[in-house]
């Protein structure tokens, strides 16, 4: 493919992954490095999560999302990574040709010896959640709204029903009350919140709003503005229970029914899938099947704290880096395989003899488990845990010696309950 | 005072209105919605019929097939998007494989070119996603498909822009014959005068047709419900593939549309309220249910948006299309194949008019031409960068989903016929309609048409009327 220009390494993506990984490669010696934001600003979705709770790990202190995006801008302006705002990628290809648009240089290419994908997610919207009814105005996605109360200092509605109970749908609960709107009811399809357990506790219960699990919104109502919803209980087989519909009148509907990572740039540079995560398949250095590619934060597994999506950028910013001086370490493959009960894996391989993170989530809410490596019949690992939720990432350190142990080429995580 | 009003801003109206500035009638295009293009014509099948539906005789029948023949140089002419994606008709037993045989002499009675039967060997060389239970198919290699809603934006833009004038939000309540003209009232006190009046309002043109004491037909309003699918899914099937008509009705399609996603439906429920527009989870649930039996595959976790549709049904069984009384026309009852005889229609206006003493004369100054509303992801790179250089606002991507730049949304919000709400710009430019439905983007877009349109950003609606995007500011 034809360029008009060249870089060591392209990040696509200025939010938090994105300027986490380019510090982390500068640090290892890359000094060309070129990331390209499509908003007018650095720090991706965080610059909208203006409530608390973030940079507990990284920090050690408790940051809003503005603040902690802030001290990753400053490191790489202090650094002087270039990057380029409203900058929209339009296409990536396997030989890492990336192209781009913006006011100042039209469409353009750059050729990059490395590219990590750090585009972040998107919200499920409603159309994909088939709920029937009409189609008036006041249903959003917890993230349009926040983006309306939070950056542009308007209210999308004051009688608010919350669909789905993941993170940010809770954080806008607390933060549609607070702005004097009344929330009347958090629904949820599963049995089990999809959020974290301290958001339960911080917006929905110290603001008394009621958590219906095992509800869905059934209809819509209203042909101009949302007049209301019907909700309604569902049995073990998430299928509504007819007898228990119920009106619930409101002007605001928020959906809250899970993230999608933003992959279309790297389906279309032809990169395979993970059908669970909906992110690349990657192996320990977050390197996907496609050389010198990497992705890392919400677009290669969604992620519940940024401090983890800090981490897992470190770990690609340094391997790109690597790639790119041509240093290569790699002697095995091992795969890593799941039961169901554990969903997913990040890494799905490991290509590298050093201690690796491998980070997972589980598909329903376990008690008294106990988590279990095995490489064929033999045990790798084991570890009983209390609790385990499908809304917390949860992690395990295998060591170089625990995978130099290896045989099969495959290990496999799994869980065994009732112990 | 103008010659002719139009009512109604469907894809009949609009069409009939292009082809009367055509011939230098001026024309006024009545609309009670608060855009064109909101009933019928917003959501249907969106197909180009080939022809070999309709009886032999009809008016459905003659005016499909012409209008099958002229739909691509219309599109052309209007720069929308048009492509000839050949049709099958699937059949599932011996009894369907009769039926497609009558459907292909009646098409050949009609006039439709290139009609086979097809066996099933056959049918897999050029769809290989065809269900598993299908036996044979009627392959209509005319048949197409079109945006419906681009179609008749396309329409009124270039009437307009030959000189016809839109009113929107005019609720026609009463028509008054005062000797050689008729006086058009609605009840908040507009009023337009013109010597004709067509009557294309879709669903209510019976209560239209009322109000000159025409009681001759009724119309009753046919709900079908569909599912939209991500872009993702547009290569399941490369032909539309219809249901063979069996007593149990004509069934649901499975359609790429011209936007690159796959379309599937209708339902076909008979309805009360015209303008009841909902969907039912039994209505969806039929659907992916016929539909997994014609195409193997269908991605239904892939689906992005459901909606309804209604159709106007006429009592006759055929269109209404005749003159009431002198200088009243009737064009009613344009349920399917209604999106694919429209050029037609407007043609046969023409005839009728001139048949009944009009003098029409083509205007040497019409500008058949329009530039296409959504194009510049399509252009190369330097087309682009031409574009870029002197309007910058070109490279920057309101919509990432359907890559819809600012450049564009602001040519959408100033070209006619203007979008007054989210809606309108969505169907202008695409932007919203992708798989994350304007998650990202509505904000951005209600600050552009509150700044286009002068207005504050709390009255920027979805979709005109009450459908308020925000209701207030914070810490209120």
């Amino acid at each position: 493919m034809n360029y008009d220009r060249k870089a060591d390494l392209v990040i696509i993506g200025g939010g938090p992954a994105g300027m986490a990984a380019a510090l982390a490669a500068r640090e290892a010696g890359i000094n060309d490095i070129l990331i390209l934001e499509r908003d007018n600003e650095l720090g991706g979705i965080l610059r909208q999560c203006i409530h608390g709770g973030f940079g507990l790990h990284t920090f050690g202190e408790e940051l809003t999302g503005p603040e902690y995006a802030y001290r990753y801008e400053k490191r790489v302006k202090e650094e002087n990574i270039p990057y380029m705002l409203n900058t929209m990628v339009t296409e990536l290809t396997p030989d890492r040709c990336v192209t781009a648009m913006n006011e100042k240089l039209g469409v353009f290419t750059v050729k990059a010896e490395a590219v990590i994908l750090a585009m972040g997610c998107r919200e499920r919207p409603k159309g994909a959640l088939g709920i029937s009814g009409t189609r008036p105005s006041g249903i959003y996605t917890a993230g349009t709204a926040q983006k309306f109360v939070n950056m542009k200092g308007y209210m999308p509605g004051r009688e608010v029903v919350i669909l789905g109970s993941g993170d940010i749908g809770l954080i806008m609960a607390r933060r549609m009350t607070l702005e004097g709107a009344k929330v009347h009811a958090v629904c949820e399809l599963m049995p089990y919140s999809g959020g974290l357990a301290r958001n339960i506790e911080q917006c929905l219960n110290d603001y008394g709003i009621p958590l219906k699990l095992s509800h869905t919104v059934a209809e819509i109502h209203g042909k101009e503005r949302l007049e209301g919803v019907t909700i309604v209980k569902v049995d073990e087989n998430r299928r509504p229970i007819p007898e228990t519909r119920e009106y619930v009148k409101c002007d605001t509907l928020l959906l809250s029914c899970g993230l999608i990572p933003e992959n279309e740039l790297t389906k279309g540079a032809g990169i395979s899938l993970d059908r669970v995560t909906g992110g690349a398949v990657v192996n320990g250095k977050r390197e996907t099947e496609c050389e010198g590619i990497f992705a890392c934060g919400n677009v290669l597994h969604v992620h519940d704290l940024v401090d983890f999506v800090s981490d897992e950028a470190v770990i690609a910013g340094r391997s790109a880096a690597e790639y790119i001086k041509g240093k290569s370490n790699e002697k095995i493959k091992i795969k890593l395989q799941t039961d169901g009960k554990i969903r997913y894996t990040v890494p799905q391989i490991i290509t590298e003899l050093s201690d690796t993170t491998v980070y997972f989530r589980v598909s329903d809410v376990y008690k008294n488990a106990e988590i279990l490596i095995e490489d064929g019949e033999e045990k790798l690992y084991s570890k009983k845990t209390l609790k385990l939720a499908p809304g917390e990432m949860e992690s395990i350190k295998l060591t170089a010696n625990m995978l130099s142990r290896v045989k099969s080429g495959e290990i496999k995580f799994s869980l065994k309950t009732g112990v | 005072m103008f010659d002719i009003a139009v009512i109604g801003a469907g894809v009949v109206g609009a069409l009939v209105a292009r082809e009367l500035t055509r011939f230098g009638m001026k024309v006024v295009i009545l609309e009670r919605g608060s855009d064109v293009a909101l009933g019928a014509t917003r959501a249907n099948s969106a197909i180009v019929h080939a022809g070999f539906d309709a009886k032999e005789g009809t008016l459905k029948a003659r005016l499909n097939v012409r209008g099958s023949k002229i739909m691509e140089s219309v599109c052309q002419n209007l720069g929308v998007k048009y492509k000839r994606n050949g049709s099958l008709v699937v059949g599932f037993n011996d009894e369907d494989r009769k039926t497609l045989e009558q459907l292909l002499i009646r098409g050949k009675n009609n006039g439709v070119e290139g009609l086979s039967i097809l066996e099933r060997d056959e049918i897999l060389k050029i769809e290989k996603n065809i269900g598993d239970g299908v036996i044979c198919a009627l392959h209509a290699p005319s048949g197409a498909i079109v945006c419906p809603y681009e179609l008749c934006m396309a329409a009124v833009g270039n009437a307009m822009d030959n000189g016809a004038e839109l009113i929107l939000d005019f609720n026609v309540t009463a028509i008054e014959n005062v000797g050689d003209y008729y006086k058009i009232t609605s009840p908040d006190g507009k009023l337009a005068e013109a010597k004709y009046v067509v009557n294309c309002a879709g669903a209510y043109s019976d209560d239209i047709a009322r109000l000159v004491g025409d009681s001759s037909f009724s119309i009753r309003a046919r709900r079908g419900e569909y599912l939209l699918l991500d872009r993702e899914c547009g290569d399941t099937v490369s032909h539309t593939i219809f249901r063979c008509p069996s007593k149990m009705g004509k069934g649901v399609l499975v359609s790429p549309t011209v936007d690159g996603n796959l379309l599937v439906g209708p339902t076909a429920e008979d309805i009360d309220d015209k303008s009841d527009t909902k969907t039912t989870p039994e209505g969806l649930d039929k659907v992916r249910a016929l539909a997994q039996e014609q195409v193997s595959g269908i991605a239904f976790n892939k689906v992005i948006t459901s909606f309804s549709g209604l159709r106007s049904t006429g009592s006759t069984g055929d269109f209404i299309i005749n003159l009431p009384q002198p200088r009243f026309l009737n064009i009613a009852g344009i349920e399917s194949p209604g999106l694919s005889s429209a050029p037609a229609i407007a043609e046969y206006v023409i005839m009728m008019l001139r048949e009944s003493g009009v003098f029409l004369f083509k205007r040497e100054d019409f500008n058949p031409y329009r530039r296409p509303m959504h194009y510049f992801s399509t252009l190369s790179k330097q087309e682009k960068n031409e574009i870029i250089k002197e309007r910058p606002e070109y490279a920057h991507v309101i919509c990432r989903c359907e890559m819809v730049t600012e450049g564009e949304i602001l040519d959408a919000i100033r070209t006619n016929p203007r979008p007054n709400d989210l809606d309108g710009v969505k169907r202008r430019t695409r932007a919203t309609m992708g798989r994350c439905q304007g998650g990202f983007c509505s904000p951005y877009i209600v600050e552009l048409l509150s700044r286009e349109l002068g207005i504050d950003y709390l009255e920027v609606t979805k979709s005109g009327g009450k459908s308020y995007i925000n209701v207030g500011k914070t810490k209120e």
